[in-house]
């Protein structure tokens, strides 16, 4: 667990810049910031775009099988979509002096990570409706959070992420609705997929409080800005409700309302299973990534073709105007 | 990326009358791509009616550390701003 | 043709179009999460979306004159690789980035020019398709254009690459240019585009951007056709198999 520094270390310039996040100030690319804070963030903002990235390829795994031609279209565009918010952030990290390269380098060398929950696979076409209602509901509470995000250009990211995102998990949800309204087949293919997400789905929040690595840190620099068994609870919270209104089961035992407290009580998470999948026994680590760095060397020629054809292509007008 | 790619800045114009406004970046070889892919990346739900890239590295930006020398003199002039003045409540929509 | 009505032959035609749009559009949608980099696989997803919308209309339209509750998806969904009708070209493997490229550059180019020709076609909902589709041809191919372009006169790789992908096309090209009795008979009707004229216009342009790409015409003696009749390459069926999966499997229910 990091520990917050003690104000006594804090430098003039840095007293400045807290005092400016303490003020909900936005912090620019161009201010000064701890370097901490610029390493933290690219760590975060890097391992946010490759989940988007990573997380093209469950639900691209259906895109040649969808059901109707509407349904294909809403797919590929959404999966679209993950690629277009990866760039987004990819983006906002490079305005911290990150190269793409070298955060794809990153990625390939094992160095930054993903979210873990793409090394599930996805085995039914319900899988397509679970992912967007959950994995996307569960990205939203943590995006719409982190659209106060103190450094200006993740915030502005995910301001629009959000926007987009919202058709992302309806559209999901939707998927989820006709198939529990269907066929016995089909509702027993609903409550499958289900069944095999939720779990992963609250394992996305990371881990409780008390045990996460970087979040104390985070908080003070309002890089995160609530933690994550707040978030877990809000997603619990919303989603219950979803799932009885289509008649679906949530898989735990636990889970009752508390009046109390206001909120669901649910059960405890298998901590263990999360972190075998972390560390490389989920049923999908190595392909997701094998997949993305065939892509990537695949296109290696590609991308060495444009950059010597644009040089060609300068040099005639270089001559031209000789 | 880098290496092989130019990165540009973004910029669109949502509906005709407004500012153009920067959106964010992307990687491309030459500003006539960039503008494609900048219509490939930032307009999926039709977003603009105009787009500007930018080579990035063509952009010159104040620093942090002009900030006093840069903005600080501006400061000090309130009667630059409409509320510096009262007026009677009458005529205060002027 | 004597026996066939008009609206039965436009039905057909339509189904014609319909499955060079969807073929194709569905060989452009593998390509999601596997292109060169990330704003190329949001560009290349584009291009598969505006395909697959336009095989939407065509068969949304096939459904109309059909009258028998059949719907786009039952095109799409429900017939075997002897009913389908798209031009062989569309149906090809993607190989490598630089056939993706070659191929929808030729395609592009025909198809263009057979929009442009479909906007003034009596049909009048064939003419609005084509209004859709023209704007939408004449961004894809600035694009593959570019590509051929940059490829061809890129490095050694990408030339050597670009130039096997134009030959292994090449053949597949007489087809887009043939009519049967069926389509002379629309085109006749100043329904259907008469393919046969755009030929010459295309073999000019498709050679001029050879040459500005350091490219070579290919001098192939080959040609294949077919689809229009239904014979395809065996790529198709599996195609198909993976296109149709969960409607054979589950068939007659909502999705």
């Amino acid at each position: 667990m990091t520990k917050i520094r003690p104000e006594t270390d804090v430098s003039p310039q840095e007293a400045v810049f807290q005092t400016r996040i303490d003020a909900e100030e936005k912090i620019e690319p161009k201010d000064w910031m701890p370097d901490k804070y610029r390493k933290n963030l690219i760590r975060q903002i890097s391992q946010h775009a490759h989940s988007e990235v990573i997380g093209m390829q469950p639900e691209g795994n259906w895109i040649t099988r969808a059901p109707t031609l509407h349904r294909k279209c809403v797919l590929l565009a959404k999966v679209q979509d993950e690629g277009g918010h990866g760039l987004y952030l990819y983006s906002a990290a490079e305005t911290l002096g990150a190269s793409r390269e070298e955060m794809v380098e990153a990625l390939h060398a094992g160095r930054a990570k993903y979210a873990s929950i793409f090394n599930y696979p996805s085995l039914t076409w319900a899988d397509m409706g679970a992912i967007g209602w959950l994995v996307d509901g569960a990205a939203i509470v943590n995006q719409v959070s982190l659209q106060r995000t103190s450094y200006g250009p993740y915030a502005r990211g995910m301001v629009r992420i959000c926007k987009e995102e919202s058709f992302h998990q309806r559209q999901g949800y939707h998927i989820m609705m006709t198939l529990a309204q269907g066929s016995a087949e089909q509702k027993a293919m609903a409550q499958d997929s289900l069944n095999r997400f939720w779990w992963p789905s609250l394992m996305m929040f990371g881990p409780h409080d008390s045990e996460s690595a970087h979040s104390a840190q985070s908080m003070k620099w309002k890089i995160k800005r609530q933690s994550n068994d707040e978030l877990r609870q809000k997603f619990v919270d919303q989603t219950v409700k979803q799932a009885e209104v289509i008649g679906l089961t949530i898989p735990d035992a636990d889970l009752s309302w508390n009046e109390e407290r206001g909120h669901y009580d649910f059960g405890e998470i298998d901590w263990e299973e999360f972190h075998r999948v972390i560390n490389g026994d989920g049923l999908c680590n190595r392909q997701r990534l094998a997949h993305h760095v065939k892509a990537h060397e695949e296109g290696a020629w590609v991308r060495d073709a444009i950059t010597a054809y644009e040089a060609k292509k300068r040099q005639r007008d270089a001559q031209a105007a000789a | 990326m880098s290496a092989h790619m130019k990165l540009f800045e973004v910029f669109i114009r949502s509906r005709r009358g407004l500012d153009h406004k920067h959106v964010g970046s992307l990687h491309a070889e030459d500003p006539a791509q960039a503008l494609e892919y900048a219509r490939d990346v930032y307009t999926r739900r039709s977003e603009g009616v105009s787009i500007w890239v930018v080579n990035s590295s063509a952009i010159v930006s104040s620093q942090e550390t002009d900030c006093e020398s840069f903005y600080d003199p501006l400061d000090d002039k309130p009667y630059r701003h409409a509320t510096h003045y009262q007026l009677p409540d009458e005529v205060n929509n002027m | 043709m004597s026996a066939m009505t008009t609206q039965e032959a436009t039905r057909q035609y339509a189904i014609r179009l319909g499955d060079d749009a969807l073929i194709l559009g569905h060989r452009l949608s593998e390509w999601c999460s596997n292109a060169p980099f990330l704003e190329e696989d949001l560009a290349l997803t584009n291009v598969a979306l505006d395909f697959i919308g336009r095989a939407r209309m065509f068969y949304s339209y096939a459904a109309e004159l059909s009258g028998d509750g059949r719907s786009e998806d039952s095109f799409a969904y429900q017939r075997d690789c002897r009913e389908f009708t798209n031009l062989l070209m569309h149906e090809l493997p993607r190989g490598d980035f630089a056939f993706t490229m070659a191929r929808q550059y030729l395609i592009d180019e025909y198809s263009l020019a057979f929009m442009e020709q479909m906007l003034s076609s009596t049909d009048p909902t064939l003419a609005a398709i084509a209004a859709k589709a023209v704007k939408e041809s004449r961004y894809h191919l600035r694009r593959s254009r570019d590509w051929v372009l940059r490829l061809g006169d890129g490095t050694e790789e990408s030339h050597q690459r670009m130039q096997t992908a134009i030959n292994e096309l090449w053949g597949y090209n007489a087809e887009l240019f043939e009519m049967d009795t069926l389509e002379a008979d629309l085109a006749g009707q100043g329904i259907a585009v008469d393919t046969t004229a755009l030929r010459q216009p295309w073999s000019a342009a498709v050679q001029a951007t050879l040459a500005e790409a350091t490219l070579a015409v290919p001098e192939t003696d080959w040609s294949v056709r077919g689809g229009r009749q239904g014979l395809h390459t065996e790529s198709l069926g599996h195609l198909l198999s993976e296109l149709q999966f969960i409607q054979r499997a589950y068939p007659g229910l909502e999705w």
